[in-house]
């Protein structure tokens, strides 16, 4: 849709919903939020930037193929973590007993998988929300 | 004429629904059988074992990652099906404008 | 007397009852295939109230653990199931709509007594 007041106000406010999806995604052990929220808030910034400016700009921004690969690098990353326990003789998924480093109950850098595994599926659920809206939207 | 023998039996569903729920413990009491065993050894150990203040983070990342594996795995075969779908269509149309083009060109 | 307190009590689970009885009316009663697909998705809302509102203790603070006090939290383990029944909702609901629009462009409508009227004819 051509409208110069969405335009105007989109342009200003994405990078703030961007930066809070963000926040939510890396405090996903210390504060309420994770994976799951955190990604849907960055996969909405991108689907309100392709409604307002229309599909090609926003394809020439985050490609069809570019979204494709990082959902796939998602789902590796997370059994690449998982087989990481079995390398070091231990359960596959464990945390403590792979000798990934614990650091202190508090601190943003701590505890271990679960920040990654947070990361992942953070990546995961943006990518997916952008390609199912493109894959809809798409008539050619 | 059908949709007062649909509302007369959902009534009926609704009554045995509401008879069933008001025999359930009350809201925020703290002996419902939910609250067993393996809620107060979550509640009392999270931080040892994983260093996280945040309960639910650690369990569905640390005790049960393996129910969220499967979960992303479900993301995964909803854009496969979706994709798979759609495209199949698009194609169909291309295929049908370039045979009509090389009939117009022909005759 | 007695009964309004009880109604009282159970208020969450008399809402989530009623939410699926409406849920289920609207699958039922309507014949455009979208007025289908919310009416699913109203139903599987009521289940997630449902769920998490076992969960719930009287004077529990969310589940974080400041460091230094002693308090009493609500039950996580609820919580954390719904998350994987909320994915599941939303990949459902993507593909369902994308066969409506296969649906579409195959027969030109998406009444379904008219879909059915057509499948009719052919055969």
């Amino acid at each position: 849709m051509d409208d110069l007041i969405v335009k105007t106000i989109t342009r200003l406010i994405i990078p703030f919903i961007q930066l809070y999806g963000i926040f939510i995604i890396l405090h996903g052990h210390l504060s309420p939020g994770g994976g799951f929220s955190g990604g849907a808030i960055l996969g909405a910034s991108i689907v309100l930037y392709s409604l307002s400016f229309g599909l090609e700009k926003a394809s020439k921004k985050l490609s069809h193929e570019t979204s494709s690969i990082i959902e796939t690098a998602g789902i590796l990353w997370y059994i690449v973590l998982g087989l990481v326990g079995i390398f070091m003789r231990g359960f596959f998924l464990t945390n403590r007993g792979a000798g990934f480093p614990m650091g202190e109950a508090g601190g943003v850098i701590s505890s271990g998988m679960i920040a990654l595994i947070t990361l992942g599926i953070g990546a995961k659920v943006a990518s997916t929300m952008i390609t199912l809206f493109h894959t809809i939207i798409k008539e050619d | 004429m059908k949709k007062i023998f649909f509302m007369i039996v959902l009534a009926g569903l609704l009554v045995l629904l509401i008879t069933s729920v008001m025999e359930m413990p009350g809201i925020g009491s703290i002996d419902n059988p939910a609250y067993n065993e393996v809620t107060r050894y979550y509640v009392e150990n999270a931080v040892k074992d994983s260093n996280a203040p945040n309960i639910i983070a650690a369990i569905i990342t640390d005790y049960r990652a393996f129910d969220t594996l499967g979960e992303t795995t479900v993301l995964f075969t909803s854009i496969a099906a979706v994709i798979s779908v759609l495209s199949l269509g698009h194609h169909h149309k291309e295929h049908n404008n370039t045979d009509e083009k090389v009939e117009k060109h022909h005759g | 007397m007695e009964l309004i307190i009880s109604i009282i009590e159970h208020i969450n689970y008399i809402a989530a009852a009623a939410l699926f009885v409406i849920g289920l009316y609207t699958v039922l009663t309507h014949s455009n295939l979208l007025k289908k697909v919310i009416g699913i998705n109203i139903m599987e809302t009521s289940i997630f109230l449902f769920f998490v509102s076992i969960g719930y203790v009287s004077g529990g603070s969310s589940p974080i653990i400041t460091l230094g006090e002693k308090q009493i939290f609500i039950n996580p383990v609820p919580s954390a199931l719904i998350l994987t029944g909320i994915v599941v909702a939303v990949s459902i609901t993507a593909y369902s709509l994308s066969l409506i629009i296969r649906l579409h462009e195959t027969y030109g409508t998406i009444d379904m007594d008219e879909i059915m009227a057509l499948r009719g004819e052919k055969s």
